[in-house]
């Protein structure tokens, strides 16, 4: 709710939607039909109900035109959509695979080669630019070793196509879990009830997995919503930079193009996806870990 | 032995590489060292840069770097040896690396101050009237990192078109929100205090509790989160001037070099490069620095 007038206020009120959606005057369009036009778009009402109408829209299904080529935004959403998902959901299940068993065992063998090897990975995935990592990986294994595709030019998606992309992408959540998961994990096997077990005489493992990571894990999963933020900054630094033909290329495409109901479409959905993974998480947080709930 | 023990685990004395690491992360000279380092450059940039990174000189377009000796002797019209090579218009990498540190450190010192001030005032205001005050704050700051920043930052980019101050305000807009969240944090336990009671009993006013009272409270808490907050400030805007939505051209950022390179990575490595090696080594001793901060002046923002 709040996020829709942001998104709107950003995209009418900092400028003239007219200016952008018609061509100018010197090319043959009289006041007359500038104002005609206006009209049909509600644009000569005052802001709010402008708003108003923007929202009834979006609710009725009507995403409204694409500025550039008038097709509807709908069916453009509906080609790019499926591709922008895939490559996170895969990027997500990397970055946990890599991330919280790295993390584990960071903390497990604290201040060992892996714990060391661990941190660096973790610290630099926070500290180089997506985009260049995807740039510095396509000069690596593409230009140089020759073994990647670059990009996903023509027809073929193979699987080929998406190490280079989901890796790019993965890094950076995948750091974030494992430093998470790793000082969470420290804080557990410095606990009363770990040492008690220690002391009782439980293996090593039994108490790393079924006493320490049980509870370690929750840490990470309240930061799935966070992550989650850092994907859109991902995506569009993955996208833009492999080619790949989801909706966050389409976004930036639609920056060249000054194409903004494209784009305030887009942010919208971002923003949707956002709260509702939100809520999901909020939801599997509570089943996982009862004290949230009763309190 | 038993003593001994664990204290091996902790610093892995022993181990050259462990040592190495552990030295750069718990004494903060490194990084320091290089954080003064940029600043020197970025405030000193018209005296050391070798050239000028605006001129181009098409002749020696996509020059490779010095130690490319062969190729500048098959090569023998042009002009000169660049350090770290010319970009695909002719431009001393080097140079536009060197005014890229001078334009980015200005835009992020200034979106930082800006986002800190804000954010820190929001925060205390919000801890310390609570009731209606703070639920608007703590909602406006929820709302705030729900939205997809990037694309909102492109939309206004459109609209009110890219440029120096604009840049200023979208990396403002994106550095307040964790200050107002900590800050208010701080507030809520620092304003039950007996100093702050005794200062209202005073007669003391709301106006003159936040500032002289509670902020001095704050203090490290804001240092350590501003620290921690402009590697990302940093990474945001080369990102955005990688997408063509920062400084307009020809003005050298480090995303724009990198962007300028990106075409060219068959002929050209070097440009995208080095500029990416540049923000990387910046914002690592950033994050480093702010790390060691954070662990001597407030460990309990461990979470942040």
């Amino acid at each position: 709710m709040g996020a829709t007038i942001v998104i709107f206020g950003a995209s009418r009120i900092l400028g003239d939607p007219t200016v952008l959606f018609l061509p100018e005057e010197g090319y043959g369009l009289d006041a007359a039909e500038l104002e005609k036009a206006r009209q049909k778009l509600h644009l000569d009402k005052p802001v709010p109900l402008q708003y108003a109408f923007w929202v009834a829209d979006i609710l009725r299904g009507d995403l409204g035109q694409d500025l550039s080529d008038r097709h509807p935004i709908s069916t453009k959403l509906k080609d790019k959509l499926p591709p922008t998902l895939r490559l996170a959901a895969a990027a997500y299940v990397i970055s946990t695979l890599i991330g919280i068993p790295l993390g584990v065992l960071s903390a497990v063998k604290r201040g060992s080669v892996w714990d060391i090897a661990g941190r660096t990975f973790a610290l630099l995935g926070q500290a180089l630019p997506i985009f260049w990592v995807g740039i510095l990986g396509i000069l690596i294994f593409a230009v140089w070793l020759q073994l990647l595709p670059a990009g996903t030019q023509g027809e073929g998606f193979s699987l080929k196509h998406y190490i280079l992309p989901t890796l790019t992408l993965a890094w950076f959540p995948a750091a974030g879990y494992l430093r998470l998961m790793r000082s969470a994990m420290l804080d557990v096997l410095d606990s009363e009830y770990v040492k008690l077990a220690r002391a009782k005489g439980v293996g090593a493992n039994t108490i790393i997995w079924k006493h320490a990571f049980k509870n370690a894990a929750i840490a990470p999963l309240t930061f799935s919503g966070l992550l989650l933020a850092g994907f859109v900054t991902g995506s569009v630094s993955v996208e833009v930079v492999f080619g790949w033909p989801g909706i966050a290329r389409l976004a930036v495409e639609a920056v060249q193009t000054n194409n903004l109901t494209t784009l305030s479409v887009i942010t919208l959905m971002f923003t949707l996806i956002y709260v509702v993974v939100n809520f999901f998480v909020d939801i599997i947080y509570g089943v996982i870990d009862p004290r949230i709930r009763y309190s | 032995m038993a003593e001994a023990a664990p204290e091996t685990t902790l610093t892995g004395r022993g181990r050259p590489f462990a040592r190495a690491f552990n030295a750069f992360r718990r004494w903060p000279i490194v990084s320091l060292v290089l954080i003064s380092i940029l600043s020197f450059v970025a405030i000193f940039a018209p005296l050391i840069s070798p050239a000028d990174p605006i001129k181009s000189n098409i002749r020696d377009r996509n020059a490779p770097p010095f130690w490319y000796g062969q190729w500048y002797e098959e090569n023998p019209k042009v002009t000169k040896t660049y350090i770290l090579g010319a970009d695909p218009i002719g431009r001393d990498v080097l140079s536009r690396l060197i005014y890229g540190a001078r334009i980015s450190m200005m835009v992020v010192m200034v979106a930082m101050v800006s986002g800190t001030v804000i954010g820190t005032a929001l925060g205390l205001v919000a801890g310390y009237v609570g009731g209606i005050t703070d639920e608007i704050i703590t909602r406006l700051v929820d709302i705030w990192l729900g939205l997809p920043f990037i694309l909102l930052a492109l939309i206004v980019a459109i609209t009110i078109g890219a440029g120096l101050l604009t840049m200023m305000g979208l990396l403002a807009a994106t550095a307040w929100t964790p200050f107002v969240r900590n800050v208010r944090g701080e507030v809520l336990s620092l304003r039950e205090r007996d100093y702050v009671s005794l200062a209202r009993v005073a007669g003391a006013s709301p106006l003159r509790i936040l500032i002289r009272h509670i902020l001095p409270g704050v203090t490290n808490t804001v240092l350590v989160i501003g620290t921690l907050r402009i590697g990302q400030l940093i990474l945001t805007e080369s990102f955005l001037s990688f997408l063509g939505a920062g400084i307009p051209p020809p003005t050298p950022t480090w995303g724009a070099i990198i962007a300028d390179g990106r075409e060219y990575l068959r002929d050209a490595w070097w440009v995208s490069v080095f500029a990416g090696i540049a923000i990387g080594l910046t914002v690592l001793a950033l994050n480093f620095f702010g790390d060691w901060m954070r662990d001597t002046f407030d460990p309990r923002l461990r979470q942040v």
